[in-house]
């Protein structure tokens, strides 16, 4: 496939106005799926199960088997919808989104269409230099998860020239909520970013309602951009695209800066956008057509025959509301103040999308700061090599134990990132590690001043150094120790035993 | 009055993956053409003061408990029905450039 001709970013932004909408589809994590009393895969005691293991008759569509709805996924939909600042529709039903391809068996997907559970909401988004955004939510609809293909065959895996394909309904009919904005405008150059901050918060919000397990690599979360531009002082909106399977942070901003290069380059040639759906290879960082837009028309949504209406009470919205946790925007600023960082510390956490990560961390017993060292510094830098989210290397757990390690001197620095590579590894938690791979720091004294005594009777010179007061000179017994040592000491603590023998 | 038009027929049948003959796209569109016609002398009846209903029965919030029934089926009872499994897995023709 060739290449599509890219138009310089900031060239691209002089002659047009990205106007971008998002769509993301967040996982529930009830223990049970949607419509069907099979356990829900979305939830973490049931994630990697065999394919077709979690399924009942609802989920594979067999003739007589009727859906019911799960009580405690509208529960986490209205709440979800609450937090997105969206009203609650008094009353609203389910419907057939109609269309023939065996990720579902049923030939429809049961989805909403014209009443939508939440509608006309706002979230407020907070980009690395300040900005403040106020998102605008066009509804969040409940509906189900179609299940996995596997496609075999052909030359190019994916889809193209696959011959056949293999299915695993455990993820038919997981609960989903759909989360739609209306067009966002104004976001300029910073489009790219906002389309990230808006994920990363919505993530935030639903791993703080604890509705949903919100891994991205999961596919827990995943992200449906959609991008647009139109020329500048045009009034009319310009012909959108919609690239699919951007399933990590990384990606949904590189992802729209691609679409506004490629869109861009095919207007200034007075070219005309195709409206299509286009995929998102995360190797080649390049986005590639699908299949054109479907008319919803095509779709022939009709009301589910099978379900009946969604009438939440106003007791029970109120009590949802009561419990809803802060928003995001007044959590930032408490635990802002909470863990003492300067602005420019916790805006680089809060840049990284890791907020979650490090409070998680904190409450696990790491310090504040050791938490943000981790997963600014060390967590980050792998993450950024692995070409992944920071999030999906390593649990909060583990980091809080390896600072503890540290802490308590089991742990140099150096042997700490050691540890860290193995954990990323998937060699076990940290303490794990350390007995395995037998790394932690030498602190028995007793051996430490036999190397010490070994190395000074060798290096008389430097002693005598020492002696006259020239502390510095200490550097190579300390050089010599730790290398007998195999790195495994505390070089601080060497010093100290140092100094204390070449007195002696 | 609505009409159905050959293409229309032709276009539905391409959506739900039926193939179908000149002959028996011409044969369906005179029978939904009817089929039509007569679901709209529903709205001889359905006035503005007259909401529209997409259930027949007043019932409304039918919930389950989030509880893992006893309806969860073993691998081998999933894929009875398969016309072919790979393992754990249904087989089913690829169908290309239109995934959901």
């Amino acid at each position: 496939m060739a290449r599509a001709e890219l138009m310089d970013f900031d060239k691209a932004l002089e002659l047009f106005e990205p106007v971008i909408g998002l769509e993301v589809h967040v996982e529930l994590n009830t223990t049970t799926k949607m419509f069907s009393p099979a356990p829900n895969p979305a939830n973490s005691a049931y994630h990697g199960a065999e394919p077709n293991t979690l399924v009942s008759p609802v989920c594979l569509g067999l003739p007589g088997s009727l859906p019911v709805v799960n009580g405690d996924a509208v529960r986490s939909s209205i709440s979800l919808g609450l937090a997105l600042g969206c009203s609650i529709a008094p009353s609203s039903r389910f419907a057939r989104k109609n269309y023939f391809y065996p990720d579902l068996a049923k030939n429809y997907q049961i989805s909403q269409y014209d009443e939508p559970i939440a509608f006309e909401g706002s979230v407020q988004v907070e980009l690395v230099n300040g900005r403040v955004f106020d998102v605008p939510i066009e509804r969040a609809h409940m509906e189900e998860d179609a299940g996995k293909l596997t496609h075999v065959g052909g030359s190019t895996g994916r889809i193209q020239g696959a011959e056949y394909s293999l299915v695993d309904y455990n993820r038919a009919g997981v609960p989903l909520v759909e989360i739609v904005t209306k067009p966002i405008f104004g976001a300029e150059a910073d489009a790219p970013e906002l389309a990230k901050a808006y994920v990363s918060t919505i993530r935030d919000i639903a791993l703080s309602l604890g509705i949903s397990e919100a891994r991205m690599e999961r596919g827990n979360l995943r992200c449906d951009a959609n991008v647009s531009l139109r020329p500048r002082g045009a009034e009319q909106l310009g012909i959108r695209t919609e690239t699919k399977n951007v399933n990590s942070f990384r990606s949904i901003e590189r992802a729209v800066r691609y679409e506004i290069q490629r869109q861009a380059a095919i207007l200034a040639k007075g070219g005309s956008i195709t409206q299509e759906t286009r995929h998102w290879h995360e190797d080649t960082g390049t986005t590639s057509p699908g299949r054109p837009k479907s008319d919803a028309d095509d779709y022939r949504y009709f009301p589910e025959p099978d379900l009946l209406p969604v009438v939440p009470s106003a007791e029970l919205i109120e009590e949802l509301r009561a419990a809803l946790p802060e928003p995001p925007a007044a959590h930032r600023r408490r635990l802002k103040a909470e863990w003492g960082f300067t602005d420019l510390e916790f805006q680089d956490v809060a840049n990284s999308g890791l907020l979650v990560e490090l409070e998680e961390t904190v409450k696990a017993g790491a310090t504040p700061a050791a938490a943000r060292k981790w997963w600014t510094g060390e967590i980050a830098r792998l993450a950024n090599a692995a070409g992944q989210d920071a999030a999906s290397l390593v649990i909060p757990e583990h980091v809080a134990e390896l600072a503890q390690l540290v802490d308590a001197g089991t742990l140099t620095d150096r042997l700490a990132r050691q540890v860290l590579e193995g954990v990323v590894a998937g060699e076990g938690s940290p303490q794990q590690i350390v007995d395995a791979r037998g790394l932690a720091v030498v602190s028995d004294d007793g051996a430490l001043i036999a190397a010490i005594d070994e190395a000074l009777a060798s290096q008389p010179d430097v002693l005598a150094k020492i002696r006259d007061g020239k502390v510095q000179a200490a550097g190579a017994v300390i050089g010599a120790v730790m290398k007998a040592m195999h790195g495994k000491a505390d070089a601080a603590r060497v010093r100290e035993l140092v100094l204390e023998r070449a007195q002696g | 009055m609505s009409e159905i038009s050959a293409e229309q027929v032709a276009h539905l049948a391409n959506l739900a993956r039926i193939a179908l003959t000149d002959e028996e796209i011409g044969h369906l569109t005179t029978e939904l053409a009817q089929i039509m016609h007569a679901v709209e002398k529903v709205s001889e009846v359905a006035t503005p003061d007259v909401p529209p209903t997409s259930h027949p029965i007043p019932m409304q919030n039918v919930y389950r408990d989030d509880v893992v029934g006893a309806s969860v089926l073993s691998v081998d009872e999933a894929l009875a029905g398969a016309p072919e499994r790979d393992g754990n897995r249904f087989v089913v023709s690829a169908i290309l450039g239109e995934e959901q």
